[in-house]
């Protein structure tokens, strides 16, 4: 009774056909917010205030707020991260302690995300006294990316071939030179796409910053990094659920504004990621 | 004049036990062959002169290297790698155009001047005998030269930190006949300034391009004499049998 070509044809339809249900949500994800934001999307939208109790007007600021909130995040969390990164990958010795930052690191990923909110709010905000402020947000944004950070510079570290720092120790270069020149450069791809993943994290969470920096209402610009400041995930919550009567159609255009300005980082980051990729010859 | 003294050298990975109370001198201006089949030791006696067995986890040593009178461990590792250079098994460029390879070591030991850094890579790439493929593609991805090419890259590289030793480990093993007769041409140039230590799995190039030849067996040096006589009339059967190809 066995029949090959069926049995392939019938593992092929399944293959096929969650391979399609994992598309079809993303597309119709898409489609949605496309359509039904798109119409609302005009200068003034993008450029303007939020104007009567934002069922009106536009949604700049908590465009910028979510632009300096990512920035700060990034200013924080890809140097310590990558540093850390270079000492568990090239200096640290495999000993308990070792192990014990490593578990820590995994975990840190796991933590959900409104824990880190509660946890800026009672170190930075209150603890520090920034209030609530972009720095506080910022930096409990960056806490919560860290370990996106560390696991993918560790990982982009360890995946230049050991062979390369044998022949530059063989050359006399200290270990420092190694790894500034040698073993670094090759990594910056795979740093750079831990990167991407962390900032697009920050920039579309909403719990992290509900204590620590997002304005309910705010139709300025932030004048420092000690103001508060709107940004988008909480404004489209705010809008979606806080406030009675908003259009339909701004919903949808502020979710498309932030998807958008989320694919925009993450270009940036790509086409720097290419530019090394090209160069990367082994 | 003598190079490297060793006396009394015990070498462990872990439980096992690589080199066994080795005993030997290297002289300057020689080409040291050093044979014998897979795990004698012989890549672990070559790692231990510049100190890259060190990098290994489970590495521990007993005994005394002495590199010009000097004990190896007072060197800094900077210091004593750059005076004894390494060619690997595989043509291992780094992922740089060739001449960022070839003025990789001396940029690492602080040459900034580009005249100073031309001049280096043109002289390596000469003493390499690679200079006349590669000199109008200087720039270019050291990935694209052929296999045989990237050795004597590699070679050039080591040249161009003026070492005083140069450690081959089985610089031939992935080249075919022409490649490998171009490197053992340059290795034969070398010889009149510099020492060559060549671990060869190739017993016919042991004979072809060594002064003398060492034979290692199981982490014991069986044997060390000029080539002439382990090839015509060894002192040790395990020897003749080797190099006859009864085992290996």
């Amino acid at each position: 009774m066995r029949n090959p070509q069926r049995t392939e044809k019938i593992a092929f339809f399944f293959l096929f056909l969650a391979t399609l249900v994992i598309a079809l949500p993303v597309g119709l994800v898409v489609i949605i917010i496309i359509s039904k934001g798109l119409p609302a999307i005009n200068w003034q939208f993008l450029s303007d205030i939020p104007r009567q109790g934002m069922r009106s007007g536009g949604i700049f600021p908590a465009i910028m707020g979510t632009v300096y909130l990512v920035t700060g995040a990034i200013i924080f969390a890809l140097p310590i991260g990558l540093l850390a990164a270079v000492y568990l990958s090239e200096y640290a010795k495999d000993n308990l302690l070792t192990r014990v930052i490593k578990l820590a690191i995994v975990n840190l990923a796991g933590v959900p995300s409104v824990v880190y909110g509660l946890f800026g709010l009672a170190l930075f905000v209150v603890f520090f006294k920034f209030g609530a402020s972009i720095l506080s947000g910022s930096l409990t944004l960056g806490i919560m990316i860290l370990p996106i950070i560390i696991t993918a510079s560790r990982e982009a570290l360890e995946s230049v071939p050991y062979s390369f720092r044998e022949v530059s120790y063989s050359l006399g270069a200290s270990k420092w030179q190694t790894i500034r020149h040698i073993v670094l450069p090759n990594a910056i791809p795979g740093i750079l796409t831990g990167t991407i993943l962390g900032l697009g994290r920050a920039a579309g969470e909403t719990a992290p910053i509900l204590f620590t920096v997002a304005a309910f209402y705010l139709p300025q610009l932030p004048k420092s990094i000690f103001d508060q400041a709107m940004a988008l995930p909480y404004h489209l919550y705010v809008i979606s659920t806080q406030v009675p009567n908003v259009d339909e159609k701004i919903r949808y255009a502020t979710a498309l504004v932030l998807l958008v300005l989320v694919l925009c980082m993450n270009l940036v980051a790509i086409l720097i990621r290419y530019q090394f990729r090209k160069r990367k010859k082994w | 004049m003598v190079k490297f003294n060793i006396e009394g050298l015990n070498i462990w990975f872990g439980q096992i036990h690589s080199i066994k109370e080795l005993r030997m001198e290297i002289y300057a201006n020689e080409i040291l062959s050093v044979i014998g089949p897979a795990n004698s030791g012989k890549t672990t006696f070559l790692r231990m002169l510049n100190r890259l067995n060190e990098l290994e986890m489970n590495f521990s040593m007993k005994g005394k290297v002495e590199f010009d009178g000097q004990g190896i461990f007072t060197f800094d590792t900077e210091v004593l790698r750059k005076k004894i250079g390494m060619v690997f098994a595989l043509p291992l460029p780094l992922p740089l155009s060739i001449f960022g390879n070839v003025a990789y070591g001396a940029r690492m030991h602080g040459v900034r001047q580009k005249k100073k850094l031309e001049d280096i890579v043109e002289k390596a790439l000469q003493e390499a005998y690679l200079w006349d493929e590669v000199k109008d593609r200087l720039g270019a991805s050291a990935f694209k030269l052929s296999g045989g090419q990237q050795q004597r890259l590699c070679i050039a590289r080591t040249l161009a930190v003026e070492p005083e030793v140069i450690l081959f480990d089985e610089p031939c093993s992935g080249l075919d006949p022409i490649s490998t007769a171009k490197v053992e041409e340059a290795m034969r140039k070398l010889k009149q300034h510099y020492s060559l230590v060549l671990v060869t799995n190739n017993v016919k190039q042991a004979a072809r391009v060594g002064d003398r030849t060492a034979f290692f067996l199981s982490g014991e040096l069986v044997e060390i004499d000029k080539t002439e006589k382990i090839f015509t009339m060894p002192s040790d059967t395990r020897t003749d049998e080797y190099i006859r190809g009864k085992f290996g």
